[in-house]
């Protein structure tokens, strides 16, 4: 399958065979720009194959689509919701679209409201649910005729873990009680451990189809956690990144997990010697210490970046955004409800929460975008709406999507930028050259920026929102889409930020990237639930049940611990 | 200019001309249309089909169908010999205009009587019907002339002698032409504009502009000088072809019809840039220049003259900067108007322009959604 655009030719998916099991959920797996969607609408009938064949249950799809369109069910990214109508009338128009009949449709609408927790909203327009809502809804609309096979795009991507927990539950229960087929793509690869099979991906090419245990298999024995006293963990992964032999490293909780390269046994003399402290604990693997692996097989040797030096002056300590009680409304919804938190030089602070949750919407109000309704807030000392054009020269600002001219070539993107931030002459060539060989992008000058494959896209805007080596950095979203691999890259470069004292603001939708942030506040429907170190907050869901809980879980104890209380 | 302002105009020009689809927006439909309105749109009705119907056989029907014939506005298609032929003819409009010629026609006029011609006209398109009855009127003024010199007669007791200024022929090209100047002028400056801004918000470039220490009035600059610049081109473009090709002739000075582009370009950029600034996607922006165009060109003169309108109506077309300019353009074509002259279409222009960059430029921070 292969797809022409922009004068180039892009192969989506090369040579991929797959079959699925009936009656069980098969995850498909991979990063963006894999060539999941492309298999999906494949399958759906929605696309024609360049060659190949497809089959779905027993229905050639080349030939008749339309018949397979009849047996399945198909919940693209962006589902179809009609945002102006109710819950009700959604399901009412999916159900007139999908010939069920009259007679059959109270007790479906009842049992599908029920499953999916929208009982008490049926008569609340589409368009007011929250996020998680929203899937739901759209699920239920996928399901209000029972397909024999269900094909979800994507169904958690931005949904909050509350959500995503009980979508999950939803298509579990749909396979054990109808026998459905599903096939279910997502970008979590936490997700992929809850699949009976997972299809695996990386650039339209098939990695393999295993169950997830098996992909972890021969890893088994090569997983370590790492924990030492009087080392920050980001200073200890970024340490043992370095070590030759650890595939991988990474910051989970308190500690750093590391996948060690084949025949190498990390023990404290061969990591850090000089820290004989150390405790190195076998765990067993998880799926994507498997799927980081098999990349960096595939990609060669893949060190650490290459260090970003930046110096920025100040004292630490010094607050330098604060913002009391920030209120914004639009109309009667109040998007952010009076919200307070403070920024310290040289802090990586997080702001977590769902879509939907108020976090862009604080993030814009902070840069001067958007004015606030109520309240105050301050960065490096100005309100950057009210402020001149000088006080903006000291933040740097990467939009959700990498917000790049898409046609010009990431050279004229970083000439233009650096103008922009007032760079001439010797000091922007200066600039233009250290972006261009810090973040790797010299192989891809006179590319078009809209053609640049996900991650380097990241590392461009990346690299524009440092041209002025700015003392703040706002990064929105700045992982989501990305493979595990440049994320971690991404998350090497913001330490190494943070370490010359940028103070770094970022939002996201993966909980465990808490874990890098100094401190946190995880936002839900425009509160704060809970702020503090990633290790105070995660602590507060200590259980018997779970001593060691992940931030995940710690999200989800909040959301249920506010619900019991209202 | 400051070095900012020129990185922007910059980039606008690359991410225009880089994208193959602009590019095309830029060369092709104003070519298209430049050819579809220099050929098409005209008042003039030529090879209007006619049938004659002749039951005279007379010398002076002959000579009087033979005028008909030769007139470059008719082309004689069919010449039925029964009545029961002519109402099918006008039915499937196969003619617009059935002449008669009854039996006694030629007898009538040698005997020194009045011969009546008869002229049946398909009403359903009552201006090109009047049209072609105005030629035909013409031609019948002629015969009757030179009929009563050839009887020795005494000519009408009065002729009217007809000249008219500015286009001796009263050829509507000379009319329509220069008018597209300010029309495909204006479209591919509107249509440009309102892109950029929305082009910038759709795939949210606009927020990473507004956090840079550019101001507003700087993003505002940087963008309409791109505007300005194409739109100068678009419309020496078609200045050339008219004057080259059409052969219109330009009897002005250049420095007074360029005075008039450049204004008429602030505004329209002006206004272009508004409407960016309002939308959110591309397609709001493209249905908003139209939403602006269609108007525009009604209320502009372009076609239909403003002293027709309805009063209230010419009240609007102050508002519309495209009535200004077509005055400027036709007076610099046709009458050879200088500075002096087109001052009162220059300052309306001006101020439309100055009042929407401004507008513009406080919808730039403010328009939030």
């Amino acid at each position: 399958m292969s797809f022409v655009g922009g004068g180039r030719r892009v192969t989506a998916l090369d040579g991929v065979s797959v079959r699925l099991k009936p009656g069980a959920v098969t995850g498909l797996i991979g990063p963006d720009g894999a060539g999941k969607t492309t298999l999906m609408r494949l399958a759906a009938g929605l696309l024609a194959a360049d060659s190949g064949r497809i089959e779905v249950l027993g229905i050639d799809v080349a030939r008749e689509p339309q018949r397979v369109q009849s047996a399945i069910g198909y919940m693209p990214q962006r589902f179809g919701l009609y945002e102006d109508l109710s819950v009700g009338e959604n399901l009412e128009l999916y159900a007139d679209m999908q010939g069920v009949p009259r007679p059959m449709r109270a007790a479906r609408y009842q049992e599908l409201t029920r499953m999916t927790g929208l009982a008490p909203f049926t008569k609340r327009l589409a368009g007011r649910l929250s996020g998680g809502m929203k899937q739901k809804l759209g699920l239920a609309c996928a399901l209000v005729r029972p397909p024999r096979l269900l094909l979800l795009d994507e169904p958690t991507v931005g949904v909050d873990p509350v959500s995503r927990r009980e979508l999950w539950s939803i298509v579990y229960g749909q396979v054990k009680a109808a026998g459905m087929t599903v096939l279910l793509s997502t970008a979590y690869l936490d997700e992929a451990e809850r699949c009976a099979e997972v299809i695996l991906l990386h650039e339209g090419r098939l990695l393999g189809q295993e169950a997830p245990a098996e992909f972890s298999q021969p890893l088994v024995g090569r997983t370590f956690v790492l924990r030492l006293e009087g080392m920050s963990t980001r200073a200890l992964q970024s340490r043992l990144a370095r070590v030759p032999g650890v595939l991988d490293a990474l910051v989970t909780g308190d500690r750093v997990r590391i996948v060690a390269g084949e025949g190498f046994v990390p023990e404290t003399a061969t990591l850090l010697a000089d820290h004989p402290t150390a405790r190195i604990e076998s765990v067993a693997p998880r799926f994507e210490d498997a799927f980081v692996a098999r990349l960096k097989g595939q990609d060669g040797v893949h060190g650490a970046p290459p260090k970003v030096s930046m110096t920025i002056a100040g004292e630490v300590d010094d607050e330098v955004i604060r913002v009391r009680d920030l209120e914004r409304r639009f109309g009667d919804f109040r998007a952010v409800k009076g919200i307070s938190f403070s920024v310290k030089r040289g802090e990586i602070f997080g702001l977590l929460g769902a879509n939907g949750a108020g976090k862009t919407t604080t993030f814009r109000m902070l840069c001067g975008l958007l004015p606030a309704s109520r309240g105050e807030l301050a960065v490096a000392g100005h309100d950057l709406r009210r402020a001149g054009a000088r006080a903006r020269r000291s933040i740097g600002y990467m939009a959700q999507r990498f917000s790049l001219y898409g046609n010009l070539t990431v050279m004229q993107n970083l000439r233009f930028f650096s103008s922009a931030y007032g760079l001439r002459g010797r000091h922007r060539a200066e600039r233009i050259r250290w972006a261009l060989d810090g973040f790797e992008l010299d192989d891809y000058q006179d590319v078009n920026a809209g053609l640049l494959p996900l991650g380097y896209k990241q590392r461009l805007a990346f690299a524009v929102a440092l041209m002025h080596q700015p003392a703040i950095l706002f990064l929105d979203e700045p992982t989501s889409g990305v493979d595990p691999l440049a994320r971690r890259e991404f998350w090497a470069r913001t330490n190494a930020l943070a370490e010359a004292g940028v103070t770094v603001l970022v939002t996201t939708h993966f909980m465990e990237e808490a874990n890098y942030c100094d401190r946190l506040v995880i936002m839900a429907d425009g509160e704060v639930l809970a702020a503090g170190r990633p290790r105070e907050i995660r602590q507060r869901a200590r259980t018997q049940d779970s001593p060691d809980p992940s931030m995940e879980d710690a999200f989800i104890a909040l959301v249920q611990g506010r619900e019991v209380a209202a | 200019m400051p070095w900012h302002i020129f990185a922007i105009a910059l980039k606008e020009l690359l991410a225009l001309l880089r994208d193959p689809r602009s590019r095309l927006v830029l060369i092709g439909p104003p070519i298209a249309q430049l050819l579809v309105f220099g050929y098409a749109a005209t008042f003039d009705l030529n090879h209007v089909p006619v049938a004659i119907h002749n039951e005279d056989g007379g010398g002076a029907g002959r000579e009087l169908i033979a005028r008909i014939a030769g007139s470059p506005h008719f082309d004689v298609v069919a010449q039925p010999t029964r009545d029961e032929q002519i109402a099918p003819l006008i039915d499937n409009k196969k003619v617009l205009l059935v002449v008669h010629l009854d039996q006694r026609f030629s007898a009538d006029l040698l005997r020194g009587q009045t011969a009546t011609l008869q002229a049946i006209l398909d009403g359903r398109n009552s201006n090109t019907a009047m049209l072609a009855l105005n030629y035909l009127r013409a031609i019948l003024l002629d015969f009757n002339r030179d009929w009563a010199m050839q009887q020795g007669q005494r000519g009408p007791p009065a002729v009217l002698r007809t000249r008219a200024w500015y286009n001796a022929d009263l050829n509507s090209r000379w009319f329509i032409v220069p008018g597209i100047v300010g029309l495909l002028t204006l479209v591919v400056t509107l249509v440009v504009t309102a892109l950029s801004v929305a082009r910038e918000r759709e795939q949210g470039t606009f927020d990473q502009l507004l956090v840079t220490p550019l101001r507003p009035v700087e993003i505002l600059i940087g963008k309409a000088l791109p505007g300005v610049l194409i739109g100068v081109l678009e419309a020496s473009f078609i200045i050339a072809l008219a004057v080259l090709w059409f052969e219109i002739p330009l009897r002005g000075g250049i420095g007074a019809l360029y005075v008039g582009v450049l204004l008429f370009l602030l505004s329209a950029v002006g206004v272009g840039l508004v409407i960016s600034a309002i939308s959110v996607t591309q397609q709001q922006a493209v249905l908003g220049a139209f939403l602006f165009l269609v108007p525009a060109v009604i209320l502009s003169g372009f076609a239909t003259p403003i002293a027709n309108m309805p009063e209230v109506v010419q009240w609007l077309t102050y508002l519309d900067p495209l009535r200004y300019f077509l005055i400027v353009v036709r007076g610099v074509f046709l009458e050879g108007d200088g500075y002096a002259l087109l001052l009162n279409q220059y300052w309306p222009m001006a101020i439309i322009g100055v009042v929407s960059l401004a507008a513009a430029g406080w919808l730039f921070r403010h328009r939030m959604y």
